[in-house]
């Protein structure tokens, strides 16, 4: 859009409405995170007041019982009594174990789709958008009783596998799409050169694929952060990731009087996702206009 | 590309996704045709020395075990659980359409069977949510667009986080704050002059409030892709029809948007599908008294004590059936396209 040329002429009853639209948009977006975080480090009696809610932002209960105005009781109940950092582990080893295995099959599966013209590749294609629609849930009754079954069930790689299978559809779409935008000149003048396709594909294509896989990888690794529908299923409760675990969180605590414990682990949960956009905007938003472009 | 090296390098996202995705909805197929089995009562005769005897009825547990282990998927039922009171319950709607006090009646008393009531929310969640969603991301990526690129950054990066925020930990945020005792909750408390108002009890609240999370979590997306779209629109095109006299308003209605429309129609299918497996603010909400999902169904069959394997397999064909009839506009047209390519 011709930026400046249109801005200067805009009225400035039309700018102050468009301001005002965004910071109410702003606020909308970004204060229920800030109000969380900031009532974490609060008691109960005040985050949820039952006399008024300014009370969350003076904090009179947390002076009284803790004689400051701010407590970590709720991080140290969550994370040492209630063992949330069992959790956080077990999130640490789903999410890179599914974002590392998706990639190496996606790029592989991708750059073969993206390569041949044939009939079959657009039928795969066309099968995996029709497995991204699909409800996890759905897909996970499906699970439950053959891995009841062979005994696989309620261990971290089944559901590593598990996630991968699911986010495959859609790392094969985005890396596809991706593998398209590198011109086929470069791969196949390598192939004159006497290199196989596998070698063209390590000495030429890995070199230039990284910022569609990392912009992929993203992806994968929300998908697996943020799923609970699969890991609420198929894990025991020893072995449950964050999401999950928050959940369980809800039932037991809420009858003890210490949701606070859940407020905490669900801050906690939250600061990973802030760093991934402070430091990967730029890619998120590539990647999501990447699919919706060419996708 | 030759047939071999393209499935050698195929191969293993192939095998994940028939093992994982394409197997289990075979299975969820055939454990939508079986039940439970039902309980083995035995006669057992107890006698005591001068009480005489009596006979009860139990339960056989060692056979019951031993049927288990010979047919862990239980009983053939045919499509015995689909037409059942908890999924399309033909007799009941039978009955309730051979009976009832006017349309009114009929409504109500066909959204309380379980199914129904599931599969009103889900679809009302899919087109209200997903359109709304849709034009407020596109009057942000307008808003945004205009203001100087020092603020972009910043607009945008909290712009992302609804969307990019774990669904479940996304509705309990809200949730909190819109309890009787959160921030939201006790000011519409304040604003109404109600002090029993409660988001929770009122059946339309709840849905309201599901609805405001649904686009708060959705806008995002339409967002960031609108805005991308925006940077592509052409310059020459809109300077001409800033020439020929087009309005503001015009300008957006009639160069805008047509540009935008062929990633509004991504867009709308993306959010579409997502929406249709709305399940996780269900249960951040608690609002299963009032608002139900097909997804939620499901979760519900199988996270209970006795795990209802046939009722889970038989929603979920349900579910994907309704996935396959919303996608099939987009099947249609993307094969009628590539068949055009072809030839």
């Amino acid at each position: 859009m011709s930026d400046t040329a249109v801005s200067q002429r805009r009225p400035l009853g039309l700018n102050i409405i468009i301001i005002g639209f965004l910071v109410v948009w702003v606020v909308l977006a970004a204060f229920p995170f800030l109000w969380t975080v900031w009532g974490s480090f609060k008691v109960e009696p005040d985050f949820f007041s039952r006399q008024n809610w300014i009370n969350a932002i003076t904090g009179p209960f947390t002076q009284r019982q803790t004689g400051s105005a701010f407590t970590g009781d709720g991080y140290y109940g969550a994370w040492v009594t209630r063992e949330f950092w069992r959790a956080v582990a077990n999130t640490a080893i789903v999410t890179v174990s599914v974002t590392v295995i998706s990639l190496t099959l996606g790029t592989l599966g991708g750059y073969a789709l993206a390569r041949s013209g044939q009939r079959y590749a657009f039928w795969i294609l066309i099968a995996a958008l029709v497995f991204r629609a699909m409800p996890h849930i759905t897909l996970v009754s499906g699970y439950l009783l053959p891995f009841f079954e062979l005994n696989i069930w309620g261990v971290l790689p089944t559901s590593i596998i598990v996630l991968v299978a699911i986010n495959q559809p859609f790392t094969l779409w985005m890396l596809h799409s991706f593998f398209l935008s590198i011109p086929k000149d470069l791969d196949e003048s390598a192939m004159v050169d006497g290199c196989s396709r596998f070698e063209a594909f390590r000495r030429v294509i890995i070199p230039v694929m990284w910022p569609g896989v990392v912009t992929t990888g993203l992806f994968s690794f929300l998908l697996a952060y943020n799923d609970f529908a699969v890991t609420s299923m198929l894990l025991s409760s020893d072995n449950q990731t964050m999401v999950p675990k928050i959940s369980s969180f809800l039932g037991s605590v809420q009858e003890q009087g210490n949701v606070m414990f859940a407020v905490a682990a669900v801050v906690s949960a939250t600061v990973p996702l802030f760093i991934l956009v402070l430091f990967f905007q730029r890619q998120i938003v590539s990647g999501l206009t990447a699919g919706a472009v060419k996708g | 590309m030759p047939h071999k090296t393209f499935f050698a390098f195929i191969l293993p996202s192939l095998i994940a996704m028939v093992l994982f995705i394409a197997l289990p909805i075979v299975s969820v197929v055939v454990q939508s045709f079986h039940v439970e089995h039902g309980r083995i009562l035995v006669q057992v005769e107890s006698c005591q020395p001068f009480g005489g005897c009596t006979t009860e009825t139990r339960v056989d547990t060692a056979a019951m075990a031993e049927l288990r282990e010979e047919q862990p998927m239980g009983r053939f039922n045919g499509f015995g659980t689909y037409l059942n009171r908890g999924h399309l319950a033909v007799d009941e709607i039978g009955a309730i359409l051979a009976n009832n006090n006017g349309i009114g009646d009929i409504v109500t008393r066909i959204y309380n069977l379980p199914l129904y009531k599931a599969l009103a929310f889900t679809l009302v969640f899919c087109f209200v949510v997903t359109p709304i969603a849709m034009a407020l991301g596109f009057v942000i990526a307008l808003a945004v667009n205009t203001v100087p690129k020092m603020v972009k950054g910043p607009v945008i990066f909290f712009s992302l986080l609804p969307m990019i925020i774990t669904p479940l930990i996304g509705s309990l945020i809200l949730y909190w704050m819109i309890q009787p005792n959160g921030i939201i909750g006790a000011n519409l408390r304040v604003l109404f002059d109600d002090p029993t108002l409660s988001l929770r009890q009122s059946p339309l609240l709840t849905w309201l409030s599901l609805l405001f999370y649904g686009v708060w979590t959705n806008a995002p997306f339409s967002f960031v892709v609108f805005y991308a779209g925006l940077q592509t629109v052409p310059a020459d095109t809109l300077e001409s029809a800033m020439i020929d006299g087009a309005s503001r308003w015009e300008r957006i209605r009639y160069v805008v948007i047509p540009h935008l429309a062929p990633l509004a129609t991504f867009v709308a299918l993306v959010q579409l599908m997502d929406n249709f497996r709305v399940f996780e603010p269900i249960v951040g909400f608690s609002a299963e008294a009032n608002a139900t999902s097909l997804s939620w169904l499901i979760f519900n069959d199988l996270s209970g004590d006795a795990q209802l394997f046939g009722s889970a397999g038989a929603t979920s064909v349900i579910t994907i059936i309704g996935v396959i009839i919303l996608l099939s506009p987009v099947l249609v047209r993307t094969w009628r396209e590539f068949n055009h390519k072809v030839v």
